[in-house]
């Protein structure tokens, strides 16, 4: 049995009913949890002998929204609509802050993904949870089981407004003091909110809004393509199942 | 008497020993430190949103400027990852020459480390010696990609073109002359890999060089000695990789355990450290340039014997030839599309790490079939290294704060991102 035949099998021995699904692709091994059952199953993969993931390489954020959206419609016939295709579109870069879009739904919107290595196996693992509401996403904190957590849950929590549950000192980390928003969230403008500047009458600097145009040079473009259709079925069919 | 309080300080972000934009808040017992606050993100551009909002080749600059110091690696990683994706892998030859050139990226990073981190604990010679051997390697850069630092020489599909068959030479100037320009042009006469050859024939000795300045200074092993010692379990549970976790004796090296590039075909060894002190992490970094230059002249010899293509010919994803594009319509097709719109890249998830000179450096890439990435996190060794600074640093020495920073080998681009 090859060794990441025998990693699944451990795990779906190991987390049982706790275990919401588990892909394969590439060569890398997802499993998805619950929230409810995210603490308990990171101290499972961190102390069982056969696991043994001990280090915590990376948690992050991810926002779904606008998945698989396409702002250029490509089809079987050309289409007469020329140049100006794809200049209307919904993508981050488009809109100021004003014009973001609001009300934005989604069910299972935004995920937390992590990845562990087990040093002693030489082993990779991705872990994902879809955090429940997506107006006031949390998820519960692994700090207690991996340290390193610590950062990696400030980070996603300051770009994407994920609150970890339990997090020791859940403040905002890479963006500035008094920032407003969740800077990574697909409906956050790319040109941001505010700029700063030095005033010189009041000899400090200052913050105002910013004064660059949104603008987009390349189209989002999702391309029709045979060799790709396959692959994109068999993604979007795990991510809509699981 | 008066009675002494605890204080708080504040350390950077406009500090010489701050290694960019790091400012410390220090809760201060005496000179004793009770607790460390960095705050970072004083240098953060958002990167990995701007790539979600270019096409996939666009943002492979940008990698180049997330850890400045160690540019190709990070590069490395990024087209690894839209590679293993899109199901291509990069000739033979392209493998080697990434090879090499993450090597020739890890004695940069390291020499600029060693440099730095004796500037902070007071040698000031060695930042000058290190500078020396750094300007030859940049040169190799600049006569590959044209660019000293931000090369955006690695491509999905290999690199953007051969080594060159010669080698830039010196002119003569008023600051380059007589003697001095010819020691200068001595090494290029013939193609870079002559140079490469005849450099790393010499750099062990300069590596003897920068180890007599420190490996034995009594004030050196006073500042790092017993310093800043991580324990194997808190290397595990801060996520350390890297010379941070070799320094504290786990024998881990992706480019062993777990190889890309050509890393599984050449021969080397992973230096450990034994007490896992700023010292032993010094060592290691030492050990690590020697391996390194060894791995060079394997390259360097393999390079030599196998010319081949270094990119793939599949015009759907890599740009055909200027020279093709003046004749051929195809060709010309070809490279408009790949430059107004980039190329689609299979819908999927997919996590590439590669051994940066810091630690681990991963991409974590999300397709969803477009032709721009819809989610890139980039995984810095520097950001998780930094966070186990309250743990590490509490109960030293205020001075001995500057040798951990020192050793982090922190560099803000990557931390901040």
């Amino acid at each position: 049995m090859s060794p990441t035949a025998s990693m699944i099998e451990r795990l779906q021995a190991l987390l049982g009913g706790k275990l919401g699904g588990c892909t394969q692709q590439l060569g890398e091994v997802t499993i998805e949890v619950a929230p409810a059952e995210w603490a308990a199953v990171a101290l499972l993969l961190r102390d069982d002998p056969e696991l043994s993931f001990e280090e915590l390489v990376d948690l992050c954020g991810v926002d779904y929204l606008g998945y698989g959206q396409s702002e250029w419609e490509t089809s079987e016939q050309a289409t007469g609509k020329g140049y100006s295709r794809g200049v209307e579109g919904a993508a981050q870069g488009r809109f100021d802050w004003d014009g973001r879009p609001r009300e934005v739904d989604l069910p299972r919107r935004f995920a937390v993904v992590l990845h562990l290595l087990s040093l002693r196996h030489n082993r990779r693992l991705r872990v994902r949870t879809y955090c429940p509401d997506q107006g006031l996403p949390v998820v519960p904190s692994v700090t207690a089981v991996w340290p390193v957590a610590n950062w990696f849950e400030r980070e996603a929590f300051d770009l994407y407004g994920i609150v970890f549950d339990g997090h020791p000192d859940l403040r905002r980390i890479l963006t500035d003091y008094g920032f407003v928003g969740h800077a990574f969230r697909k409906d956050f403008p790319l040109i941001g909110n505010v700029e700063v500047r030095y005033d010189p009458e009041r000899q400090r600097v200052v913050y105002q809004p910013v004064s660059i145009e949104p603008r987009v040079l390349v189209p989002r473009v999702v391309r029709e393509d045979v060799r790709y259709q396959q692959a994109a079925a068999e993604t979007a069919d795990a991510w809509r199942s699981n | 008497m008066e009675e002494i309080r605890n204080y708080t300080m504040n350390f950077g972000p406009q500090h010489p020993a701050a290694h960019g934009v790091l400012r410390l808040i220090l809760e201060m017992d005496g000179e004793v430190v009770v607790r460390a606050d960095p705050h970072i993100g004083l240098l953060h551009r958002g990167t990995e949103k701007l790539a979600e909002s270019k096409p996939f080749n666009q943002s492979i600059g940008y990698m180049d400027r997330l850890d400045y110091v160690s540019m190709m690696c990070s590069e490395h990683a990024y087209v690894r990852a839209i590679e293993t994706l899109l199901g291509i892998r990069a000739p033979q030859r392209a493998q080697y020459i990434r090879t090499l050139f993450d090597e020739i990226t890890r004695i940069l990073n390291h020499l600029m480390w060693v440099g730095s981190n004796a500037l902070d604990l007071g040698a000031m010679a060695v930042f000058l010696y290190a500078f020396r051997e750094r300007e030859e390697l940049m040169d190799c850069y600049e006569a590959v990609s044209g660019a000293r630092m931000h090369a955006t020489y690695y491509r999905p599909g290999g690199v953007y073109r051969d080594l060159p068959a010669q080698m830039p030479q010196y002119r003569e100037s008023p600051w380059h002359k007589g003697e001095d320009l010819k020691r200068l042009n001595q090494w290029r006469q013939g193609s870079m890999l002559d140079f490469l050859d005849a450099f790393s024939e010499d750099f062990p000795r300069k590596v003897d060089e920068y180890e007599e300045l420190l490996t034995d200074n009594r004030i050196w092993k006073q500042r790092t000695v017993g310093i800043g010692v991580v324990s194997p379990q808190q290397a595990r549970a801060w996520g350390m990789s890297g010379p941070m976790l070799r320094g504290s004796g786990i024998e881990w090296d992706l480019r062993k355990k777990q190889p890309y590039a050509a890393y599984a075909d050449v021969d080397f060894d992973i230096p450990v450290g034994v007490n896992g002190d700023c010292y032993d992490r010094y060592l290691v970094r030492m050990a690590e340039m020697r391996q390194s230059n060894r791995i060079i002249r394997q390259c360097v010899e393999w390079l030599r014997r196998n010319p081949g293509p270094v990119i793939l010919e599949s015009h759907k994803i890599i740009p055909p030839h200027r020279e093709a594009m003046k004749e051929d319509m195809e060709a010309l097709i070809h490279h408009f599309k790949l430059f107004t719109e980039g190329y689609v890249v299979p819908a999927g998830e997919c996590y590439s790490a590669v051994e940066a000179p810091k630690g681990e450096f991963g991409v974590y890439l999300i397709s969803d079939g477009a032709n721009k990435p819809f989610r890139v996190k980039l995984r810095a060794p520097g950001f998780a290294h930094l966070s186990s600074m309250d743990e590490i640093v509490r109960g030293h020495m205020l001075a001995d704060v500057v040798a951990m920073i020192g050793t982090y080998d922190v560099v803000f681009g990557e931390i901040d991102r």
